[in-house]
């Protein structure tokens, strides 16, 4: 486990010298090449589209010792969860602590529908997760940074701008101050988070955010969170913040 | 059953040429892969597709593994008449999805 | 349906010692550069390389592949449209479309139209079978490409003549390996 020195080394998120200017922020679907964003674009050939209407299915399925759908307490997505992914990773006060879309959906599973939590990239997880984040499609991300968020933030800013590694590379290196230049072939997006769970033709799947972040983190030759882990969820609020403002854009192509 | 999009006019003019778009979820597995324990993961693929218009076979594809995942297949057909186009996927295990659809032709 | 995810997330490190299974692009991994290159060499006494995969087809086998479609036939490059991304973002999945010029009736059109590779494991991709009910002669769908190479498309008209177009395509690697 990652222990962290908050106190003296603490980077306020919001005052980051290395942070893009707001109007330089771009979409990694501004980096992708013309096909991949044709994939995305066209709702009938994307591939993450089989994934958000397996999750429509899964909405409407009773599930659990209670035999309750989702739509039995939530009605219909489309209104009920309409700008729900654009403010997650949200605080838990059962938990003292943030979480991400995935674990509030197990959550909610285990606890309302209660039912055996489904499994970390998880073809059910994937898909209710891809469902639920599409009806956010449009939306400009909105997570909430104050209050008891406060610390998480600066949590996820920390490793966000931590070398670490065998590359001792941070996040902050390629994404803040090398996006747009080239890596092996590939170009360095800003890493917004804005398509979650994203199709990944490097995965020829559909995968979440911690999926993606295991492998950037595993490509700079670093241990990787485990998925669910509290510090992956304060990264993932620390980028979420980081987007505010752009566009959901559930389901994206990547490449 | 795999998850399967579809996409094509519900109305359409006689003689008009309609795309059809299709997308249907599967790993297609190539047979080169090596799983964690360095075992070969056997091929497991969709090796054809075929859609027919009221029973007649308009368009069919063999597939080999180069077909990348989730095989995303379009192609065109002249709409002649009303009735039913029906798609079918079918895997090296011979197994055989149909999906059905309805178009009607004025 | 089922995904291809990942393995399951450890306690201990599983970098980089443990080979994470490659992608799914036919010939290797991404990001790991030489293994790409292993071919199975048995025959020539080189004994089994890590990896168990056939030796990568070669223009030869390639041209075989045509031979064995097309026969003692000629075939000319024209009437057909190959379109596939001069670079290519990620090798597992290639937007590719392909057309033939043709007026799709009884008299003549286009019988099938085949997609041949020089650098996968096997030179086939796909054939598509049409005729005049088709209205067009044109059709895509996505391809895996393990490395930079050529791609064919033959099309066989109904006059039993063929006809080709061939795509130089550059694949590049995503930069982050899998984990």
């Amino acid at each position: 486990m990652k222990g962290l020195a908050l106190a003296a080394m603490t980077v306020v998120a919001a005052a980051s010298a290395a942070e893009i200017a707001p109007t330089d922020r771009r979409s990694g679907y501004d980096f992708a090449g013309p096909e991949t964003r044709a994939m995305q674009d066209d709702d009938t050939a994307n591939p993450g589209m089989l994934w958000v209407a397996q999750g429509e299915s899964l909405w409407a399925t009773k599930a659990g010792a209670v035999a309750r759908s989702c739509a039995d307490c939530h009605d219909n997505a489309q209104t009920s969860m309409k700008g729900v992914a654009a403010r997650y990773p949200a605080f838990d006060p059962a938990l003292g602590r943030p979480v991400d879309l995935e674990q509030r959906i197990n959550r909610c599973h285990a606890e309302h529908q209660q039912a055996e939590p489904w499994a970390w990239e998880g073809p059910e997880l994937l898909a209710l997760t891809a469902f639920v984040a599409h009806q956010s499609r449009g939306q400009p991300i909105a997570t909430e940074t104050g209050g008891a968020q406060r610390p998480f933030l600066e949590q996820g800013s920390q490793l966000f701008h931590r070398r670490e590694g065998q590359l001792n590379l941070s996040c902050s290196q390629c994404h803040d101050d090398n996006w747009g230049k080239r890596l092996a072939g590939a170009v360095i997006p800003q890493g917004h988070p804005t398509g979650y769970p994203i199709y990944r033709l490097e995965w020829q799947s559909l995968g979440s955010l911690q999926r993606r972040l295991r492998n950037c983190v595993i490509g700079t030759r670093a241990e990787p969170y485990d998925y669910g882990a509290p510090e992956a969820v304060t990264l993932e609020l620390y980028l979420m913040a980081r987007a505010r403002g752009m566009s959901l854009e559930t389901p994206a192509v990547r490449p | 059953m795999a998850r399967v999009l579809i996409n094509l006019p519900t109305r359409a003019k006689r003689g008009e040429v309609i795309e059809i778009k299709t997308l249907i979820a599967h790993p297609m597995e190539t047979g080169y892969r090596l799983g964690p324990t360095g075992a070969v993961i056997p091929r497991d693929i969709i090796n054809r597709f075929t859609c027919t218009y009221n029973g007649q076979e308009v368009f069919r594809a063999d597939l080999f593994p180069a077909v990348a995942a989730n095989p995303f297949i379009a192609f065109f057909a002249v709409a002649t008449e009303s009735g039913e186009l029906a798609f079918s996927w079918t895997d090296d295990h011979g197994e055989t999805q149909t999906e059905v659809r309805q178009i009607t032709v004025e | 349906m089922t995904t291809t995810g990942p393995s399951r997330a450890h306690s201990t490190p599983t970098l980089p010692l443990t080979r994470v299974p490659p992608s799914p692009a036919c010939a290797g991994g991404a990001g790991w550069g030489p293994t790409r290159r292993l071919v199975l060499m048995s025959a020539a006494g080189f004994g089994l390389a890590p990896f168990a995969r056939p030796a990568a087809a070669t223009p030869a086998t390639m041209e075989k592949a045509i031979r064995d479609l097309v026969g003692e036939a000629t075939v000319i490059p024209g009437k057909v449209k190959l379109e596939l991304p001069p670079i290519v973002e990620n090798g597992n999945t290639v937007s590719l479309s392909v057309s033939v010029d043709s007026p799709m009736s009884e008299a003549e059109h286009v019988a099938s139209i085949h997609l041949f590779n020089e650098k996968n494991p096997q030179p086939y991709i796909a054939a598509f079978h049409l005729g005049p009910s088709a209205g067009k002669a044109a059709a895509s769908t996505r391809i895996r490409l393990a490395d930079s190479q050529r791609v064919v498309a033959i099309a066989r008209l109904s006059d039993g003549s063929f006809w080709s177009d061939t795509v130089d395509v550059i694949v590049t690697l995503a930069a982050c390996a899998e984990g």
